[in-house]
């Protein structure tokens, strides 16, 4: 329980760029059970904070002592200009969000503060990173198998998780490392599960499109099923009255999906409380949205239910569109769906060099033009919220935070073989499980 | 008499009688009862499927139960298998303990995915992060009339997964018993129950009468005991088994007839236990042959100790191997009958 806390926490500051102190979350930790033991591993390390430059005056200090501890996440950042010099908050104008059946819009601007903005930026850069070291540990063959990459797309796991609360749930498809993150698991043990290591988040059993933490619910591998999951868990929410949300996502490929009509259906009959996410991201593996749907205007394709498109490359537009549409369930007026307009600079998968169905121009063009990372960093330099060796520092940390934890993921050892037949059952007896033979009886606990 | 009384007492309107101070129960009023038992103990219960809200179960199985707990514990759903359940997986994630009717197994294919990859897989995939308590019930295998679309015996495809439990009860007290274990078990549970049962009444015992009552799942019973030869069964089957075994009881053949009441895991203990007193091994079921429970139980003797006992090859009566015709005529001879069990004993028994 108490590691459960501390995990909700973590992932509140990673978000907030504050150490919150959550003193009581009974009423978020709910029944899923946990084994016990796994949740030790939870315990996402925080990145070291930058040590202090010499030229910081006593007054930057002040900023970060003033909200919390500094050994926590986001508390204290090197500045080598004094505080006065920072913008503290900013207003940003933000584009207009398409909408559907709706009377109401999400606003036109949103505010930032520089602890918002430097942590968003520290987050986004974090899955970035891991990405691409995912990408250089495939081609090393250290990870195999299936490995769908995000870069691109942070704003949408940053946004959407910026928005929700930490008792919120999420559940996802395949593309599923940065939502891992974002709720909560630390980034080695996310490459150790890509690696297949016992330190993996689902000790090496799971792999890549099988990673769970508290309120997450994968990675799901068949394309549209995690929607009617997701549905299933908003009931959940409904049914205890907790005044939680879920946000149940999916690409542009399994808006198609049968499920998903069938989910929206009951969805908007028993009011379920359910953020509906369309990660448009123009392509569904291979296939460009014009070659694969009637209609591309995802964010209507639920018909009777309401709906926003949203630019998903900027984290300020993702996130109010998501504070819009949580408030819109939260207040039991069913569900509403949210198309998130963005881009995946690799392929489908790291089968799938990405160049055969679009040019490399389009990359290029969206890597210069509306890349999430940048924008958020060039609005913050030019509003004066903080500083470029700010970032270059905090890129430094990052980079060094991944490199380690990709030493774990390759210096980890693989799970023991007595672990093969464990976890076939919850809360059961022992059981003999039939191995290749008909000699090999193998044990299974729970 | 106090017996009767208290039956009486206990099951409400649930339909009953009493016989020479005997309870008896129909199989569907027992599930209706451990339904009943287990909503009233865990809030978390709740049951959904087509028509086991207002229409009181498309079987009647859900009778009343609507009218007691109300909408939200009863929930009518929309003709969209693979939605509801998947909705209902999702919500035994999040902490609820569903219960998730197929008005019969044959339309649970639509939903098989749900069922297989994100029920039963997740709790391996996620390495005991994530459990699934849910159960997956409804009518399975044929009934009467109704053509090969709506009478398809599943029991053999969902205990080849591992992860899912797969219980076939055959008496009320084994409906009772089992669907409130399965409902309090922490793991995706299919209960495979039989249309042509639910009307059928048995004898409850004391025991069995308790709130508390429930049978482990895994653990077979030998219903008759017996010296020549073992019958292996399950559902429906176990009936026939019987009153074979009735029949060649004059002709002083003895047969021990083992009800399964669970076919993953399978109790091939009890199977081989019994084995090696009798030394022959007939199984009965009402599925297709290949690949089926049979298959699997012959395979399992093969491969055990009680292989050595057997005097003869172990027999399988199944289903014949083709979809279920309609006509009754053809229906009838689509599946085994008594005669065929006493037949295929007697080959075994070379007599």
């Amino acid at each position: 329980m108490k590691n459960m806390l501390t995990t909700i926490s973590n992932a509140l500051c990673r978000i907030t760029g504050r150490n919150v102190l959550l003193i009581d979350l009974s009423e978020y930790v709910n029944v899923t059970s946990l084994a016990t033991p796994t949740l030790a591993q939870t315990l996402r390390q925080p990145p070291k904070p930058p040590p202090v430059g010499p030229r910081a005056p006593a007054a930057a200090q002040l900023v970060s002592a003033q909200t919390d501890r500094l050994d926590g996440p986001g508390t204290s950042v090197v500045v080598s200009r004094s505080f006065a010099d920072f913008t503290s908050q900013a207003t940003f104008d933000i584009k207009k969000c398409d909408v559907h059946r709706l009377e109401e819009a999400p606003p036109l601007k949103a505010e930032l503060t520089r602890d918002q903005g430097l942590q968003y930026y520290r987050v986004m850069q974090t899955v970035r990173r891991m990405e691409l070291k995912a990408d250089q540990l495939y081609k090393q063959k250290i990870i195999r198998g299936f490995c769908h990459l995000y870069d691109g797309q942070e704003a949408c796991a940053v946004g959407i998780e910026a928005a929700i609360n930490p008792s919120d749930h999420l559940i996802t498809a395949y593309r599923a490392h940065g939502y891992t993150y974002t709720r909560g698991i630390a980034v080695k043990e996310i490459l150790a599960e890509l690696t297949g290591r016992k330190g993996g988040v689902a000790k090496g059993k799971g792999g890549s499109m099988h990673m769970y933490a508290p309120h997450f619910y994968g990675g799901n591998g068949i394309v549209g099923a995690q929607v009617p999951l997701g549905a299933g868990i908003a009931l959940a929410c409904q049914y205890q009255g907790n005044n939680q949300v879920c946000v149940s996502l999916y690409g542009d490929g399994a808006a198609n999906q049968g499920q998903l009509f069938e989910a929206f259906n009951m969805a908007a009959l028993w009011k379920l409380p359910c953020v509906f996410v369309c990660e448009n991201n123009k392509y569904g593996m291979g296939t460009s949205v014009e070659r694969a749907s009637a209609s591309t205007d995802y964010y209507k394709r639920g018909d009777y239910i309401p709906g926003i498109r949203v630019d998903g490359m900027d984290v300020l537009c993702v996130r109010e569109a998501t504070r819009f549409a949580a408030d819109h369930c939260r207040s039991g007026k069913g569900p509403i769906i949210m198309e998130l307009q963005t881009y995946r600079y690799h392929g489908h998968s790291m089968s799938d060099p990405g160049v055969s169905y679009r040019t490399r121009d389009e990359i290029q063009e969206v890597r210069s033009k509306s890349d999430p990372i940048t924008m958020l960093k060039e609005r913050m330099l030019s509003n004066n919220m903080a500083s470029v060796e700010e970032f270059k520092e905090i890129d430094v940390a990052i980079r060094k935070e991944v490199e380690e934890a990709a030493q774990f993921a390759t210096s980890d050892p693989e799970p023991p073989l007595e672990e093969l037949c464990n976890h076939l059952f919850s809360n059961d007896l022992p059981l003999e499980v039939r191995g290749t033979n008909p000699w090999v009886q193998l044990k299974s606990v729970s | 008499m106090a017996a009767s009384v208290r039956c009486f007492l206990r099951s409400g309107k649930v339909r009953h009688y009493s016989l020479n101070g005997y309870c008896y129960m129909m199989v569907r009023d027992a599930l209706n009862q451990a339904m009943d038992e287990e909503l009233e103990r865990d809030e978390r219960v709740f049951l959904l499927g087509e028509e086991v809200a207002q229409y009181d179960g498309a079987y009647k199985v859900s009778r009343g139960l609507w009218k007691k707990y109300g909408d939200k514990r009863i929930m009518d759903t929309p003709i969209t298998e693979m939605g509801f359940t998947g909705i209902a997986v999702g919500a035994a994630m999040a902490g609820l303990r569903p219960i998730c009717e197929f008005m019969t197994f044959n339309f649970s294919m639509q939903a098989i995915d749900q069922v297989i990859n994100s029920a039963a897989k997740t709790y391996y995939m996620s390495a005991g992060r994530q459990s699934v308590p849910i159960v997956f019930r409804g009518p399975n295998g044929a009934s009467a009339g109704v053509g090969a679309q709506h009478s398809q015996c599943f029991a053999a495809w969902y205990a080849s997964c591992p992860g899912l439990k797969v219980v076939s009860p055959w008496s009320a007290e084994d409906a009772k018993g089992l669907l409130k274990s399965a409902i309090r078990d922490d793991n995706p549970v299919v209960f495979l129950e039989n249309e042509l049962m639910y009307g059928v009444p048995f004898e409850m015992s004391e025991e069995s009468q308790s709130k508390d009552f429930t049978i482990p799942i895994g653990k077979a019973k030998v219903e008759r005991q017996g010296t020549h030869v073992t019958l292996a069964t399950h559902s429906r089957y176990v009936s026939f088994c019987l009153d074979a075994a009735a029949v060649l009881a004059k002709e002083g053949i003895e047969c021990e007839v083992i009800n399964l009441r669970t076919i993953r895991p399978l109790d091939v203990e009890c199977i081989e236990t019994s084995v090696m007193k009798t030394n022959h091994l007939v199984t009965v079921e009402g599925g297709w042959p290949q690949f089926g429970v049979g298959a699997e139980i012959c395979a399992r003797i093969m491969e055990g100790p009680a292989f050595n006992y057997l005097d003869a090859p172990a027999t399988r009566v199944t289903g014949v191997d083709i979809p279920m015709p309609y006509a009754k005529i053809l229906e009838d001879n689509s599946l085994p009958q008594i005669k065929d069990i006493i037949f295929s004993i007697k080959k075994t028994l070379n007599v």
